[in-house]
């Protein structure tokens, strides 16, 4: 139906440069944020495609490897090796009589008074360093015998924590939650705050008035209070704690998005939209909205770490996510707890923590510059 | 050595943008001598401001600068920091366009004034204000004694800009820069601030570049005159001779762009389309916390107004005067009492959604052709924007050929429909800013000073614009305006304005020609400088 109304221009409309491609190209330009948003999309494919590709699962348990301290090199270790074999065989009721290690299979010697049990492979097994323990060949009329089966070499680049579970799936999972629970309680937040603050500026008068007390009510409620009754009404749940932070930071985001709207109202823009006689809600959706979203996306920024940080804190007090699920703050309040000794626990937990606060740091800098160039 | 005071020689101003460099100035050469006023005339970006401020070393950071600025002999460009504090500030001064920000509003005007005194020269604190007070005296501030411990708020905008003067003086200048000093203010407070610093000029023998657009100032005012454009320098002479005898075409341009021809007057018995009668706009000032007193205040006073079909009634007054609160208030814009008729209907009582139809009918241009685009919408979408609310049936196809033809109404390049605000001139986002009042084929127009801030020779074509537009669709104006010499050449009827009560009215020949009151001879004198 637009045929017969066909513009008579036959050149090509000229594309426009919109803010926010020139916001683009002056993020692009920036290194320091470019190389920390690379960071965050590193920390977050390592979280999130870890734990798909990482062998251990995070609430595995390897008895044999509490507490060990990170390393390249592979567990078990071959010194370690024989001794771990004779326990085992002990506890089979055979004494070890030989023992030797090529590559990844063994071949050990066992003997005893009365015949083997050819179920004495079980015992073999259990510890987590061996696995496919095999009678190759009984001697001595069944007295001894020579077992064979692979050695079962383990990785803990990060070392294991004192419930001998590698802390590298933890961390990726920790890095999951804690990441999901930043994005998640921030966007709950703007969508509220957004919403929120831009009717409360527009509309203004005794709405405003109201809105804003409301607000300030819900300011002066302790948010540890409140985050308690959530959890004794609802019980512990991973959403609790979007719904408990997102909660409490929209409140910043509607102040914000308001001290915007007002001084927006007073735009020609807006007015000259009145004047056309759009309705209220068509010139917040319309122009108050998209022209705040320069420094609510500045906000949203510092508020994703914030978010973090209050949610290592609600773990650290244990209101957040339950073991064996874990996070960033959990892992690193277990960390503190015996950093004399095991101080793995905490550093590998904080240098993923402090690296991802950082770059988003980093990126929400380089955002303000790419959308307000005239601050600086 | 010459005698000159200041020499400037090949100097070159470049801006590192992202786009590439920009040679705002081009290789200028300019002099002034003692005690001689020198006027640099140009329009917006041709780089008369940005050639003080590279000599000043004020530069923003991607600015470069290239050439040679001499200050009695001392080679100003590229001097370090500290000598170029014992030049700028000491012996060069400068006051700016805005006397609104340039006062710091927490501290005392005597203090403002005392400290730079203490800081560079050592005085004492009563020494320091004994001289304010002097300065004072000199920039011919009523009742200096008292006026030392004001606070900016409590001056006005010429008396802030007389402080700002006086805080140039303060160190005995040889050379004062003034940038527009007077473009914020209105015309009466502009023609003292003008007669001061004449006056100081002849006093104490100062030498004065003078940076304006405003070419019935420069005419009155100045020695000298040197015309720029884009970076170049194009003309430099005596006063008299550059404008009697201008050589360059870009001078006789500007020196014809004053809006010409007059408006042939409505006949009496066009049908009257919008009339407001006893229009009250009251404001309620709420006390803020600057310690003002809630209180109210009268911003439209009792006003009869009447527009006919075809009319364009011009509103003049200054700052202040209640103009825009009126014009809003005939729209139903703000908070305003009275009756307002539009063509047959009572409008003054309709409500929001009543008043939606109408609202296609009136409509608003702005001034301020920055603010009144949306920095986030295409120029399409800003033009068609209105579309969407009074013909919703339309598609988008529909309204893109919408916005092709209002686009080709006010001369613009359609093709151009898809660029954002910031990349189109003044002269330009003001005619999106029409096409998007002209798109929903309004009757009443109103247009709030939608040429003061643009440069003569855009000034001119809007003008034009708005006159082939009324032509075409017979539209009625309401045409706000401080500036006189527009309303003349677009209305045929004049309200004046002051302190939101109208002073006096009538056709234009009768207010330009035979002004009745005192305050519309005192506006046209300071307009036309007679």
């Amino acid at each position: 139906m637009s045929e017969q109304k066909s513009s008579p221009v036959t050149q090509a409309p000229v594309q426009g440069l919109s803010l926010w491609m020139m916001a683009r190209r002056r993020f692009l330009r920036n290194k320091a944020a470019m190389f920390s948003l690379f960071v965050l999309i590193a920390v977050a494919v390592f979280s999130f495609g870890g734990t798909w590709v990482y062998p251990h699962a995070y609430d595995q348990i390897f008895d044999s490897y509490v507490a060990i301290p990170p390393s390249l090199e592979p567990y078990p270790k071959e010194d370690t090796l024989h001794q771990v074999m004779q326990d085992a065989a002990e506890h089979g009721h055979v004494s070890l009589a030989d023992f030797s290690v090529t590559g990844s299979t063994y071949t050990a010697k066992v003997t005893s008074d009365k015949a083997i049990d050819p179920r004495v492979t079980r015992y073999l097994d259990r510890p987590d360093e061996f696995d496919g323990a095999a009678i190759k060949e009984t001697l001595d009329g069944g007295n001894s015998a020579i077992v064979t089966g692979t050695v079962n070499r383990q990785y803990f680049p990060f070392g294991t924590d004192r419930n001998g579970r590698d802390l590298m799936p933890r961390i990726m999972v920790g890095g999951q939650v804690s990441i999901t629970v930043g994005i998640l309680a921030t966007l709950v937040s703007l969508v509220i705050g957004v919403v929120y603050g831009a009717v409360s500026g527009y509309i203004g008068g005794r709405t405003d008035n109201v809105m804003m007390r409301f607000v300030e009510i819900l300011y002066s409620l302790p948010f540890m209070f409140f985050v308690i009754m959530l959890v004794v009404f609802f019980g512990r749940h991973f959403v609790l704690i979007f719904v408990a932070i997102g909660a409490i930071q929209w409140l910043d985001m509607a102040r914000i998005v308001r001290g915007q709207t007002l001084s927006l109202k007073r735009r020609e823009f807006v007015e000259a939209a009145h004047a056309m006689g759009l309705s209220n809600w068509q010139i917040i959706k319309r122009h108050v909205i998209p022209n705040t979203i320069g420094p609510v996306v500045v906000f949203v920024t510092v508020l994703v770490p914030q978010v973090i940080l209050l949610e290592s804190f609600l773990s650290f007090l244990g209101l957040g996510v339950q073991e064996p699920m874990t996070s960033w703050g959990t892992l690193i309040a277990e960390g503190t707890t015996g950093m004399q000794f095991v101080p793995w626990l905490l550093i590998y937990p904080s240098i993923f923590f402090v690296v991802t606060l950082f770059a988003l740091n980093f990126v929400g800098d380089g955002l303000r510059d790419a959308l307000d160039p005239k601050d600086r | 050595m010459t005698d000159n005071l200041l020499e400037i020689k090949g100097l070159h101003v470049r801006f590192g943008t992202p786009i590439g460099d920009v040679h705002a100035v081009k290789g200028i050469e300019l002099s002034v001598a003692k005690g001689e006023t020198l006027a640099i005339v140009g329009e917006s970006g041709s780089g008369k401001s940005q050639t003080m401020m590279a000599m000043m070393g004020l530069l923003a950071s991607n600015g470069r600068v290239e050439g040679s600025a001499r200050f009695q002999g001392q080679e100003l460009v590229g001097l370090p920091l500290k000598a170029l504090n014992q030049v700028r500030g000491n012996k060069i001064a400068m006051i700016f366009q805005e006397p609104m920000t340039s006062l710091d509003p927490l501290y005392k005007i005597g203090k403002q004034l005392a400290e730079p005194m203490m800081y560079h020269r050592g005085l004492s604190a009563a020494e320091a204000r004994k001289k304010a007070i002097e300065l004072l005296e000199l920039v011919q501030i009523p009742d200096p004694t008292r006026r030392v411990d004001s606070y900016p708020y409590e001056l006005s905008g010429g008396q802030r800009q007389r402080v700002m003067i006086a805080m140039a003086l303060a160190n005995d200048p040889e050379l004062l820069i003034a940038d527009e000093p007077t473009t914020a203010l209105d015309v009466t407070i502009q023609a003292q601030i003008l007669e001061l610093l004449a006056d100081l000029k002849k006093r104490i023998g100062l030498a004065i570049i003078f940076i304006s657009h405003d070419l019935n100032i420069v005419r009155r005012f100045s020695d000298r005159v040197a015309v720029m454009r884009l970076g170049e320098v194009v003309e430099t002479g005596k006063v008299g001779e550059v404008f009697d005898n201008p050589q360059h075409p870009y001078t006789q341009m500007l020196l014809a762009s004053e809006p010409t021809g007059r408006k042939a007057p409505v006949p009496d018995t066009a049908p009257i389309l919008l009339e407001g009668s006893n229009v009250n706009v009251v404001f309620r000032m709420g006390g803020g916390f600057l310690g003002s007193k809630p209180s109210e205040i009268h911003a439209v006073n009792q006003v009869q107004i009447r527009l006919r079909e075809g009319q364009t009634i011009g509103i003049v007054g200054e700052s202040g005067s209640g103009k825009s609160t009126l014009g809003r208030a005939l729209l139903r814009l703000n908070h305003g009492t009275g009756r307002i008729r539009f063509e047959d209907a009572d409008i003054s009582q309709a409500s929001r959604e009543a008043m939606r139809e109408h609202r296609r009918h009136l409509q608003l241009v702005f001034q301020d052709p920055f603010g009144s685009l949306s920095p986030r919408m295409t120029a399409g979408e800003i033009v068609t924007e209105g579309l969407l609310v009074h013909e919703p049936q339309l598609t988008k196809a529909d309204r893109d050929a919408r916005a092709v033809q209002a686009f080709e109404e006010v001369g613009l390049d359609p093709n151009m429909r898809n660029r954002y605000p910031h990349e189109f001139s003044g002269g330009q986002r003001q005619r999106i800013a029409i096409a998007r009042a002209i798109i929903l084929k309004p009757k009443v127009v109103v247009l709030d000073e939608p040429t003061s801030a643009l440069d003569r020779s855009v000034q001119k074509q809007i003008v034009e614009l708005l006159r082939s537009l009324q032509r075409a669709h017979g539209l009625s104006y309401l045409f706000i305006s401080h500036d006189l010499s527009v309303v003349r050449a677009l209305s045929d009827y004049i309200i004046v304005m002051k302190s939101g009560k109208i002073v006096e009215e009538g056709s234009t020949e009768q207010i330009f020609d035979a002004p009745a009151m005192d305050y519309t001879r005192e506006l046209m004198a300071a307009a036309f400088g007679h």
